[in-house]
């Protein structure tokens, strides 16, 4: 593991790629911080462009994972200073950041936040160094027949953990698989639901749909609301690092970690998931529970850690399965395939460059971003205050030239207004966009290994069921889909603070 | 009492009807295996209809729809992005963006002279990220205007 790592380093540390880092981590924390834009539309955002720039794949994967975690790190700026969470995993933060920075401590709780993140990404990124080469070698006994029920188990999770209504998740898969079905069959080679439209024979661009559904629907919601002004409230002194609190909240970070590595490796359940679990858990496990939601830095430092440590962990399963766990991941995979990378046990074996490399990147842009997010908050402070209405029509024009660039017609920027209308709509009726992006992503390689099951069995359906692998994957599915029908009386969210509806899911 | 979950059932549900429809004329070639190219497609349907179907029978409390006017700002917003799409090719990044740009400035903050400064800036700004910066080719005005 050391000399891979060693050699990871050796591909990812040059000038160049720590320049990227840099950026990437900039660029990334801003996307954060901004109300509206999250980690899965920012890098949805950056796909098209970082391709035309003609960037090769380490340098993109080392610039695109900067921004992801550079993304994670930054939700928690708004949380903390607007009580607008950035994203959606930054919700919890609110719940004592804000209130801390009503007191005046506004520093702190950014620093203490910074810190968390930074713990809970870099030994999130260390136990994925860890854990994914077991999973690659379990995942190498996967048959078609395990694969196809792997899959059923990312929807059936992501729409049970992930929704308030399984119907609604369910239609939203279906939509996006129903959608990965345009184009030429692989297996045949013939047009299916292209009528007779030449645009339509490569089938439907996943990046086209993931623009369209998070970053156009934005700028609709934005009109809708009239985009309510970001007014920052509270003063942001001199920022100090606080060494005492971070000590005291040491156990509060590592707990916090724990917990949000393991809801990042379970599919579906992502960062939100990590971050609220890790909250509710520090709450119960803490001797002065009744300041918890009133500014105290142990409830901002666990959700960070969570929330960033769940973004290391949903890698695992992305990177040995191919099957992302969460929106945020569901884009990384995109970008991968856009890079002609098949995340897989494969990847592991024959190109461990690819994996190592992405490894290195990873630790190198915590680092860069625990230089950046505690020292340097102040500038991502004052660039927070970019009103909505520059902000959101240079999103959607950033959207457009993406994927103008990329594909060169109309008819794609067109598909893409389509795509933005639908995550309007479906968000106003509370159904989850991510499954439709999932069901783009996945749906031929769903296919693929139903279709490569019966040609093994030669049409026996029962092999679906003829390993206990594929048995195990088939009953968490079937759990993971009905589990939150009991749950959901038991596990009662807090009291959320008003959030706005331009919210981007995770 | 009609909701927006029905609604959106039922199109679904008829839309579920035309992709089997569809479903049932893919043509099989020579190459073919025990599922085919139709089943998967069938499958999905399958699923549609089904919680279409819930979604009919139990709705979710109706969302807050806009009316009226907000209806009418956002079909204008839908006009200008469609608009955009196409005149990007022929005239060039920078005039159409400016526009584009400006009028959605202006439907999210109101003020119009502030929104066509943010559309100008925006679209000239952007055109020199994207094309001196980041090296996109991206024409910046109409055919035969240079750039």
């Amino acid at each position: 593991m050391i000399s891979n790592l060693a050699m990871g380093f050796g591909i990812a540390f040059t000038p160049f790629t720590l320049l990227l880092a840099v950026i990437g981590a900039f660029v990334g924390t801003i996307i954060g911080a901004l109300p509206g834009l999250g980690p899965s539309n920012g890098v949805a955002l950056l796909i098209p462009i970082s391709f035309s720039m003609g960037l090769d794949a380490i340098s993109a994967l080392v610039l695109l994972t900067s921004v992801y975690y550079g993304a994670m790190y930054g939700g928690r700026i708004s949380s903390i200073l607007l009580n607008i969470p950035g994203d959606e995993p930054a919700m919890m933060t609110t719940l004592d950041g804000y209130p801390m920075a009503r007191q005046g401590l506004a520093g702190e709780a950014l620093v203490v936040s910074g810190v968390a993140s930074f713990v809970g990404a870099f030994i999130a990124t260390i136990g994925l160094m860890v854990f994914a080469p077991y999973l690659a070698a379990v995942a190498y006994k996967f048959g078609p027949a395990e694969y196809f029920a792997l899959y059923m188990l990312a929807f059936c999770t992501l729409g049970g953990m992930g929704s308030n209504n399984q119907a609604k998740a369910a239609m939203s898969a279906s939509i996006g698989l129903a959608l990965a079905m345009v184009g030429l069959d692989k297996t045949t080679g013939m047009p299916r639901f292209t009528f007779g439209e030449l645009h339509l024979q490569d089938g439907i661009d996943f990046l086209v749909a993931i623009v369209g559904l998070f970053a156009v629907a934005e700028v609709f919601f934005f009109i809708e609301s009239h985009g309510k002004d970001s007014a920052i409230g509270v003063k942001l002194g001199k920022v100090l690092i606080p060494w005492k609190m971070l000590k005291r909240c040491t156990g509060a970070m590592l707990r916090g970690t724990g917990i949000g590595f393991v809801a990042g490796v379970l599919p579906g359940a992502g960062a939100s998931l990590g971050s609220f679990l890790a909250y509710m858990t520090e709450k119960s496990v803490a001797s002065d529970k009744d300041t918890f939601g009133k500014g105290n830095p142990k409830g901002v430092a666990a959700p960070e850690a969570g929330n960033n440590a769940a973004a290391g962990g949903a890698l695992v399963p992305m990177l040995t399965l191919g099957v992302p766990g969460s929106g945020t991941t569901a884009v990384l995979l995109a970008l991968l395939l856009t890079l002609n990378i098949t995340p897989g046990p494969l990847l592991f074996t024959e190109r461990p460059e690819v994996v190592w490399s992405l490894i290195a990147s990873l630790l190198i842009a915590n680092i860069v971003l625990l230089l950046m997010n505690v020292p340097m908050v102040k500038i991502f402070v004052h660039i927070l205050s970019v009103p909505a209405w520059v902000l959101l029509p240079g999103v959607t024009m950033i959207a457009f030239v993406g994927i103008y660039s990329l594909t060169g017609s109309s008819f794609d920027m067109l598909m893409m207004v389509g795509f933005g209308v639908l995550g309007y709509v479906m968000r106003k009726l509370d159904m989850p966009t991510v499954p439709v992006i999932l069901g783009i992503l996945l749906g031929n390689a769903m296919e693929d290994n139903l279709r490569r099951a019966m040609v093994l069995s030669n049409g026996d359906w029962t092999f679906l069921f003829s390993s206990a692998i594929s048995i195990g994957l088939w009953v968490a599915a079937i759990l993971g889909f009905l589990a939150p029908f009991f749950l959901r009386r038991v596990l009662k969210k807090p009291p959320m603070p008003e959030t706005d509806p331009t919210l981007n899911e995770d | 009492m009609i909701r927006g979950d029905r609604i959106f059932g039922a199109v679904m549900i008829v839309i579920a009807l035309g992709y089997i429809l569809s479903a049932h004329g893919i043509q099989t070639s020579f190459m073919s295996d025990p599922v085919g190219p139709r089943l998967f497609p069938y499958m999905i349907a399958a699923v549609m209809i089904v919680s279409a179907t819930v979604m009919i029978l139990r709705p979710d409390p109706e969302a807050e729809w806009p009316a009226g006017p907000m209806l009418a700002q956002l079909g204008l917003a839908l006009v200008v992005l469609i608009a955009y799409a196409y005149a990007i090719t022929p005239l060039g990044f920078i005039i159409p963006t400016a526009i584009a740009s400006g009028i959605l400035s202006w439907q999210i903050g109101g003020h119009p002279t502030r929104a066509a400064i943010t559309g100008l800036g925006l679209g000239i700004g952007l055109w020199i990220m994207f094309r001196l910066v980041l090296g996109l080719s991206l024409r910046g005005l109409p055919h035969g205007w240079g750039f």
